[in-house]
């Protein structure tokens, strides 16, 4: 199944404005640690790098590891400059990458 | 040894609380946070699921019953459920199967399936601040007595049957966990020991597990019937799905 994500930005912002992101992503982050039922070890498999570009520019990266929990949240802030898109691409240990997208208006 | 007569499983019970009023105040945040809540995951690739085709038919849920915040409204306070035709009672899961079968002309999901526990969440989830309404009549009379023996039933090592945590210790501790009353009121749920969404009768077994009794398989007639007399018990409680527990 493909990676299901949720992400919640404002329609709408003033120019200047300071809001809140957040991101909502589906996945198990296997830690590594754990066994499976015959006691063989689940391999490690956590979304390691998550960037978000606002217009093209990369205005957050979160690198993760093995103490973050299941079907992680992300919340950061951003200033808003111009109208125009958000876009999340994540990538996990097994090499399944996910992408989300948001638009976003800006008023003067 | 403590014998439980009928007559004390029909006294009238004092209005019921739900499961979240014993919860500590960051799972009850967690669980009214629409974006927040994890188990909105879940929801929200059961609307995906709702939409898509599926099996021979290639219809999908929504070929038939269209648009779910309005067709599915107040469903879940229905279910375990029986048709009037006969058949076996069936909640939400079962429900879902039959219809995959009858319907689309698919295969089953597997009980606990991502895809069975999404749309069993997004279907229940449509019912959600609506009180749970199951009446007690001659179709299903029988799985309910079966289901309130089972309730009151010591079973395991331990010896414990359901009522002896839920009725008459729910609100004290047991380790570092509140005891709650055991409606299924908020099911399916994201359970944080669990790092997932979770059916009712995930959570069964896990009750069976704990008092070391043999565990009945998810979707078998004995969690189904079980399933029908909580769901009687928590009449007047409302939806709450996708819950958050502990």
């Amino acid at each position: 199944m493909s990676m299901l994500a949720r992400v919640q930005v404002p329609a709408q912002a003033r120019r200047g404005d300071v809001f809140p992101i957040r991101i909502a992503i589906q996945h198990p982050m296997e830690t590594g640690y754990r066994p499976d039922n015959f006691g063989r070890r689940i391999a490690k498999n956590v979304i390691n790098t998550l960037t978000c570009r606002y217009n093209g520019v990369e205005v957050f990266r979160a690198e993760m590891g093995s103490g973050v929990s299941a079907n992680p949240q992300l919340q950061f802030y951003l200033r808003a400059e111009n109208s125009g898109e958000l876009v999340f691409d994540w990538v996990d240990d097994s090499g399944q990458s996910g992408s989300e997208r948001a638009p976003i208006t800006v008023t003067a | 040894m403590l014998t439980l007569s009928a007559a004390a499983a029909e006294a009238p019970r004092p209005q019921p609380k739900s499961g979240i009023e014993y919860a500590g105040s960051d799972v009850r945040a967690l669980q009214a946070d629409d974006f927040g809540n994890p188990g909105m995951l879940w929801v929200a690739r059961g609307e995906k699921l709702w939409n898509a085709p599926a099996g021979r038919s290639e219809k999908s849920c929504a070929s038939c019953h269209r648009d779910a915040p309005a067709t599915m409204k107040g469903v879940a306070t229905r279910y375990p459920r029986r048709d009037a035709g006969g058949g076996e009672l069936l909640n939400l899961e079962g429900r879902i199967n039959q219809c995959r079968v009858q319907q689309q002309g698919a295969e089953t999901w597997r009980y606990e399936s991502e895809e069975l526990l999404s749309l069993t969440a997004y279907v229940a989830h449509q019912s959600r601040g609506m009180p749970v309404n199951i009446g007690i009549n001659e179709a299903n009379r029988v799985n309910f007595e079966r289901g309130r023996d089972i309730y009151y039933r010591r079973q395991g090592q331990m010896n414990l049957a359901c009522t002896h945590c839920h009725e008459q210790n729910a609100g004290r501790k047991l380790l570092a966990d509140t005891i709650s009353e055991g409606h299924g009121n908020a099911y399916p749920v994201y359970r944080l020991e669990w790092q997932s969404a979770g059916s009712l009768h995930r959570r069964l077994r896990a009750c069976y597990f704990g008092v070391r009794a043999e565990q009945p398989a998810a979707g078998s007639a004995e969690l189904v019937d079980l399933e029908l007399y909580l769901a009687s018990r928590a009449r007047g409680l409302r939806v709450e799905t996708p819950g958050v527990r502990r």
